[in-house]
C-alpha cells in the first residue's frame, strides 16, 4: 500500500473517530446535556413535532425525543462496546486455545465455533432473550455469547501461521512455556487482526441490540434505547415520522462510524507473514 | 467424490451439535415447554402435570432429547402451540414466499454488486464515490431501512403498497411484483452492498497478482485484463460468499418479514416468538442451521469446481 492511500484511509477514519469520541462523550454526560429531564411525561406537549425547543419532537408522552436518543446512546453504546470486548475475550480464548493445543481439543473446540457459526444468529439471541427475559447486563452476555467465533477463527488462523515463524520457535526452544509463549509472542502479535475484529463487532452489536429492542425482546421499556425507540414509533411513523427517523439515524451514523474506522484498521499494513 | 463423502459426513455431527443447542436452549426456559400453560390462570396444575406426563416430559432431558431428534428426522417435528397444526405443514407453507423474497433479492444484489465491484476495482474515481455507498449500505439497520421506504414511498408517496404479499382479491401478476418491489430492494441494498466490497476486492487482489501484471507487461489490452485474466479467478472466492451469505439472509429475513408483513418463514419466526409456540422456534432454528450446512457445502464444492488448484489438493490428501 502506498503513503498517499495509507494516508487517504487515516484521513477518511478521523471523522468517524470524532463522530464516535463525541458520542461517547455525550452520552457519558447525558444527564447534564439533555434539554429535558430522561423520563419527564409531558402530557400538554405529545406528539409534538421538532421545534426549537424539542429538536427532535416528543413521543406519545410528550417525553423530548433528543433527551430520550440521548439516554438511549448511553445503553445502545455500553452493549455495542462492552458485549464487542467480551466476544473478543472468548474468541481470543478459544482461538489461541485451539490453534496452540492442535489435535483433538482443537478440532473439539473449532467443531464447536461451526456449529454455532451455522445457527443464524439474530433468530438465536432473540429466542434466548424471549427465554431469558434479560435486563441490561444479561443482553450483554448474550450478545457475546453469539458473536465470539469469528474472533476465534482468525486469531486460530494467526496462531497457527505465527506458530511455524522462527522467533515463537527460539522461544520454544529456550525453554518458555506454552502460557509465556502464548502471552508475550503470540497475542501481541494478533493484535492487529484482533482490533479490526473487534471495531467490526462494536458496530454489529449495536445492529443487534437495536433489532432485538426493535422486535420487543431486547432493553424493555421505560429504560431507552435506541432500538425499543424505534419499536415504539413503528405504528405511528405516519403521523409521527420524526420519532422513527432520528432514533435510526444514530444508530445509522454509529453503525457506520464503527466500520470506517475498523475498514481504516484493516488497512494499515501487517508485517508481512511470508 | 472422496471430498464429497468426507464433507457429507462432517456436516452430521455439526448438525447434530446444532441440535444439542436448540434443544438445551428450549430446556432452559422456566417451566419448560408447557411454560405457556403455566402462566394462564385457566389451566390447573393437574391439568399440568397430565400434559407433561403425556408430553413425555418427565423424561429425563437425554431421553427427551433422542425422543425429540428421532422424531424430527422422521419429519414429524410436533404441534404447534398456536393453533394445534402440524409444524411441519406451518414451515412448509410459508416457505415459497421467503423463497420468492430470498431468490428476489439475491437477484437483484447481484445485479448491483457485480457490475458495482468491476467499476470500483479498476476506476479509482468510481471505486471512491462507490465505498461511501458500500460503506452507508453494509452499516444500514435493515428494519429502519424498510420503515423509511415503507414511509417514503407507501405512506408519502403512495406508490407502491406498504406491506403483504398481494391485495385482497386481486391476485394479478403486476399485484405480486408491486409487492416484492420493497422488501426486496430492503434486503438487496444491504446485501449488494457487502458483495460489491467483496468482489471489488477480491478482483484488487488478482489483479495484483504476478501472472496478471506479466499479461500487462506483454502489452493486453486493459479490458482484456480484467474480463478474461483477472475476473475468472476473482469470481470463484466470491461466488462462495455469496452462497455463505445467502444462507445468512435466513436472519435478513426475519427482520424484513415481519416490517413487511410478508407472509414468510421469517414472520412465522417472529409470530412464534410472541406466542412462545416452542416447537415452530425450534423448527425454524435447525431449518436455519441445516440451509447453512447445505450452502456451506455446495459453496466448498463448488469452490473446488472452480478452481483447479484445490482439486489438486484434495487429491493428494493435503
Amino acid at each position: 500500500m502506498t503513503q498517499s492511500t495509507r494516508t487517504a484511509s487515516a484521513l477518511r477514519a478521523s471523522p468517524a473517530l470524532l463522530f464516535l469520541v463525541a458520542l461517547v462523550a455525550a452520552a457519558v454526560a447525558a444527564p447534564a446535556l439533555a434539554p429535558f429531564a430522561a423520563d419527564a411525561v409531558d402530557l400538554a406537549n405529545r406528539r409534538a413535532a421538532p421545534s426549537g425547543t424539542h429538536w427532535f419532537g416528543t413521543d406519545e408522552l410528550g417525553r423530548d425525543v433528543l433527551t430520550r436518543v440521548l439516554t438511549g446512546a448511553r445503553v445502545s453504546l455500553a452493549i455495542g462496546l462492552l458485549s464487542a470486548i467480551a466476544s473478543a475475550g472468548v474468541g481470543t480464548l478459544v482461538g489461541s486455545v485451539a490453534g496452540m493445543s492442535r489435535g483433538w481439543l482443537d478440532d473439539l473446540l473449532m467443531r464447536v465455533t461451526d456449529a454455532m457459526l451455522a445457527i443464524p444468529r439474530l433468530p438465536l439471541l432473540m429466542l434466548a432473550a424471549a427465554v431469558v427475559q434479560p435486563g441490561i447486563p444479561a443482553l450483554i452476555v448474550l450478545v457475546a455469547l453469539t458473536g465470539w467465533m469469528e474472533t476465534a477463527r482468525v486469531v486460530r488462523a494467526d496462531v497457527l501461521s505465527l506458530s511455524s515463524r522462527e522467533f515463537i520457535q527460539a522461544a520454544h526452544a529456550m525453554g518458555a512455556t506454552p502460557t509465556r509463549v502464548l502471552v508475550r509472542h503470540l497475542l501481541p502479535a494478533v493484535v492487529p487482526t484482533l482490533s479490526v475484529a473487534t471495531t467490526l463487532a462494536i458496530g454489529r452489536a449495536i445492529l443487534l441490540e437495536s433489532t432485538m429492542s426493535f422486535f420487543g425482546v431486547g432493553v424493555q421499556p421505560p429504560t431507552a434505547s435506541w432500538g425499543n425507540m424505534l419499536y415504539q414509533a413503528q405504528s405511528t411513523m405516519s403521523s409521527e415520522p420524526w420519532l422513527a427517523v432520528f432514533p435510526g439515524l444514530f444508530i445509522f451514523a454509529t453503525v457506520l462510524a464503527c466500520n470506517v474506522v475498523g475498514d481504516s484498521l484493516g488497512h494499515v499494513p501487517r508485517r508481512q507473514t511470508a | 467424490m472422496r471430498l464429497v463423502t468426507r464433507r457429507l459426513l462432517q456436516s452430521i455431527p455439526l448438525l447434530l451439535l446444532v441440535s444439542v443447542v436448540v434443544f438445551s436452549l428450549l430446556q432452559a426456559v422456566p417451566g419448560g415447554p408447557l411454560a405457556a400453560y403455566l402462566e394462564n390462570p385457566n389451566v390447573r396444575p393437574e391439568d399440568i402435570a397430565r400434559l407433561r406426563a403425556a408430553m413425555g416430559l418427565d423424561a429425563p432431558a437425554g431421553v427427551q432429547y433422542v425422543r425429540w431428534l428421532s422424531a424430527f428426522v422422521r419429519g414429524d417435528w410436533g404441534y404447534s402451540y398456536a393453533d394445534g397444526r402440524p409444524v411441519l405443514d406451518r414451515v412448509l407453507e410459508r416457505i415459497p414466499a421467503t423463497l420468492e423474497l430470498v431468490l428476489g433479492s439475491t437477484l437483484l444484489a447481484l445485479l448491483i454488486a457485480v457490475p458495482a465491484g468491476i467499476a470500483a476495482a479498476t476506476r479509482a474515481r468510481v471505486d471512491g464515490m462507490l465505498r461511501v455507498f458500500t460503506t452507508a449500505g453494509v452499516s444500514l439497520p435493515v428494519f429502519w431501512l424498510g420503515l423509511v421506504l415503507q414511509l417514503v414511498f407507501a405512506i408519502t408517496l403512495g406508490w407502491l403498497p406498504s406491506s403483504g404479499r398481494q391485495s385482497f382479491g386481486d391476485t394479478g401478476l403486476a399485484d405480486r411484483l408491486t409487492h416484492l418491489v420493497l422488501p426486496t430492494l430492503v434486503l438487496a441494498v444491504v446485501q449488494g452492498a457487502a458483495w460489491t466490497r467483496y468482489l471489488r476486492r477480491s478482483m484488487r487482489d488478482t489483479l495484483d497478482l504476478p501472472y496478471v501484471r506479466a499479461a500487462r507487461l506483454r502489452g493486453l489490452s486493459e479490458r482484456r485484463l480484467v474480463w478474461r485474466h483477472a475476473l475468472p479467478n476473482a469470481l470463484g472466492p466470491f461466488v462462495t460468499v455469496v452462497l455463505l451469505d445467502a444462507a445468512m439472509l435466513a436472519s435478513g429475513a426475519v427482520v424484513t418479514e415481519s416490517v413487511f408483513a410478508w407472509p414468510g418463514v421469517g414472520s412465522l419466526f417472529t409470530e412464534a416468538l410472541v406466542k412462545r409456540d416452542y416447537p415452530v422456534l425450534m423448527a425454524f432454528l435447525m431449518l436455519g442451521a441445516f440451509a447453512v450446512v447445505t450452502l456451506n457445502l455446495a459453496a466448498d464444492l463448488l469452490a473446488q469446481r472452480l478452481d483447479p488448484r484445490s482439486r489438486d489438493h484434495a487429491a493428494t490428501g493435503a
